[in-house]
């Protein structure tokens, strides 16, 4: 028999460490951080098919032109898919249990995978309309979450 | 004359309650099942010339030059190598690829071999991959890996055709009364209907009996010549057609989150080359690595219309004794499911084939389909495989 673990003693008033993963940003996708940073959804759209897409990429998805532009996004979308995590992706995620990740059709046309932020997971459905709204999580990095319009 | 690529042998190790018998390093248990598969094949190791292996092992560099360890180890020295690693479909592909290389005479003698110690090591968790190039726009968010995919994909199959979480369950059970069968499976107990809707929620709608198992295990198929299999005195099975894409990785580039679209494009190359229809499939083994995954594979194979998975699956039809004979060594979700299960699908299909499947033979089983499926839902993989 070993000694039941002590409660670790009350951190001191600092603020709270994010411990979730954080993107490890590259050069094809700092533009998309950066303006999340700045409360903007920007993303890329092709010049030559016009159709947007995301994640962001060096060559259209859709037309493998290279003649790319950031585009600010509406912030609006609607919910394709999604699925209430009753077991979290790590410890890390456990505190957030249940939690609400979906498949977001932008009203631009392409698909992220974001958290839709609810009081009531269990009112998520699919087709509800989404907004976006910025998560400062580190002076660094802002999420881009969503949360119904219904709600 | 024209070179017949077939399959002479196949080869795995015992396990018990999910663990390899004995234990070992991911290296011995591949060493055991080629072994096994080589000695089944009546084939010597020196012959091999040809190695096929997907890796992923866990381990940092070994792990990732996967053939050139293996072959070392082995003590054989390849003159053509496959570390094709699409998921768990892999080693559907390594058969297309094998015999393309067999065919054109670039090797005589191909192993496919995988193995991997994922439930004695302890290193499975639903954390997923570190949030880099493609994969930092979904690791974020926190998605449990792979489930939370699979589960977006039932979302949206239920929501699209009314598919209803009752007859996903149907998948489990069935599958289940075939692991009762298979004195390898580690999960044989009965189980209902009932049993799986009351299961652990893990990711809506999906819960812990829609999920495969994490297990131990290894297998491995031996190819080579028709001619050389007769000089041996190999029992051959055919090669009949095979087909292999893929469309995505991220979940979020899926072409349509209620189809799976790689596997209509490698079923449909496959039913071409082999010149048959369905109705001439007697026994189906497909990568069952949730319940939705089997329900959108027999749709996207063309068993049933798009839509029409849940009531194609209604009514234990494809348990034993049912018309429709399905995952019939117990699949991922009852009998193992180590990492990457399609060595295991190709095993259990030639057993089949030869008659040689114990209590739960498919009576008169003349052509098999194995299907296997990789990533999120992202490749897919179709042999079928013939007795005559
Ligand atoms: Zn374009």
């Amino acid at each position: 028999m070993t000694e039941a673990p002590r409660a670790a003693s009350p951190a001191p008033a600092q603020p709270v460490a994010y411990e979730k993963p954080q993107p490890v940003v590259d050069p094809g996708t700092k533009p998309f951080w950066d303006a999340a940073r700045e409360h903007r959804l920007s993303i890329p759209r092709c010049r030559a098919c016009g159709q947007h897409h995301f994640y962001p990429r060096e060559l259209c998805p859709h037309c493998h032109s290279d003649d790319l532009e950031w585009v600010d996004a509406s912030g609006k979308g609607e919910i394709y898919s999604y699925t209430i995590a009753r077991k979290p992706a790590g410890p890390v995620f456990a505190a957030d249990v249940p939690y609400v990740i979906a498949m977001i059709t932008l009203d631009e046309g392409p698909r992220m995978m974001s958290i839709i932020v609810t009081p009531d997971v269990e009112q998520v459905r699919i087709g509800d309309r989404v907004s976006v709204l910025y998560d400062d999580v580190t002076p660094e990095l802002t999420l881009p979450k969503f949360s119904l319009d219904k709600a | 004359m024209k070179r017949e690529a077939v399959i002479v042998g196949v080869g795995d190790v015992p396990l018990k309650d999910g663990r390899v018998v004995g234990g070992g390093s991911v290296l011995q248990v591949q060493a055991r099942a080629a072994k096994a598969a080589l000695d089944d094949a009546r084939i010597p190791m020196r012959d091999v010339d040809g190695l096929l292996v997907a890796g992923l092992w866990g381990v940092p560099g070994p792990g990732q030059l996967a053939s050139v360890t293996l072959g070392e180890y082995l003590g054989i020295f390849p003159r053509f190598a496959d570390t094709t690693n699409i998921g768990g479909s892999a080693f559907e592909a390594h058969v297309a690829h094998a015999a393309m290389a067999i065919e054109a005479g670039y090797c005589d003698v191909a192993l496919i071999v995988y193995g991997s110690m994922q439930k004695s090591e302890r290193s499975r968790t639903l954390g997923g991959r570190p949030p880099v190039l493609t994969m930092q726009f979904e690791n974020v968010w926190g998605i449990p890996q792979p489930v939370g995919g699979y589960a977006l994909a039932a979302q949206r199959h239920m929501h699209e055709f009314g598919t209803r979480q009752e007859q996903l369950a149907e998948i489990a059970v069935a599958t289940r009364k075939w692991a009762a069968l298979n004195p390898a499976a580690t999960m044989r107990d009965p189980l209902t209907i009932d049993d799986v809707m009351a299961s652990t929620p893990i990711s809506d709608p999906l819960k812990l009996l829609d999920c495969c198992l994490v297990t131990d295990g290894a297998g491995a198929v031996v190819m080579t010549t028709a001619d050389n299999a007769r000089a041996h005195g190999s029992r051959m099975i055919h090669v009949r057609g095979y087909g292999e894409a893929h469309t995505h990785w991220s979940i979020g580039a899926m072409p349509d989150l209620a189809r799976l679209t790689a596997a209509e494009m490698s079923g449909r190359r496959a039913f071409e080359m082999a010149g048959i229809d369905h109705s001439a499939i007697d026994v189906v083994e497909c990568y069952d690595s949730f319940t939705i995954t089997v329900l959108m594979t027999l749709e996207a194979l063309g068993f049933c219309k798009p839509g029409e998975g849940g009531a194609f699956v209604s009514g234990q039809r494809t348990a034993p004794g049912g018309p429709f004979p399905l995952n019939t060594n117990g699949g991922g979700l009852s009998y193992c499911h180590p990492g990457m299960y399609g060595i295991f699908l190709l095993v259990e299909a030639v057993r089949q084939l030869r008659g040689d499947a114990g209590d739960r033979q498919v009576a008169g089983a003349r052509t098999a389909l194995v299907h296997g499926t990789g990533g999120t839902l992202s490749s897919g993989g179709t042999v079928i495989l013939a007795n005559h």
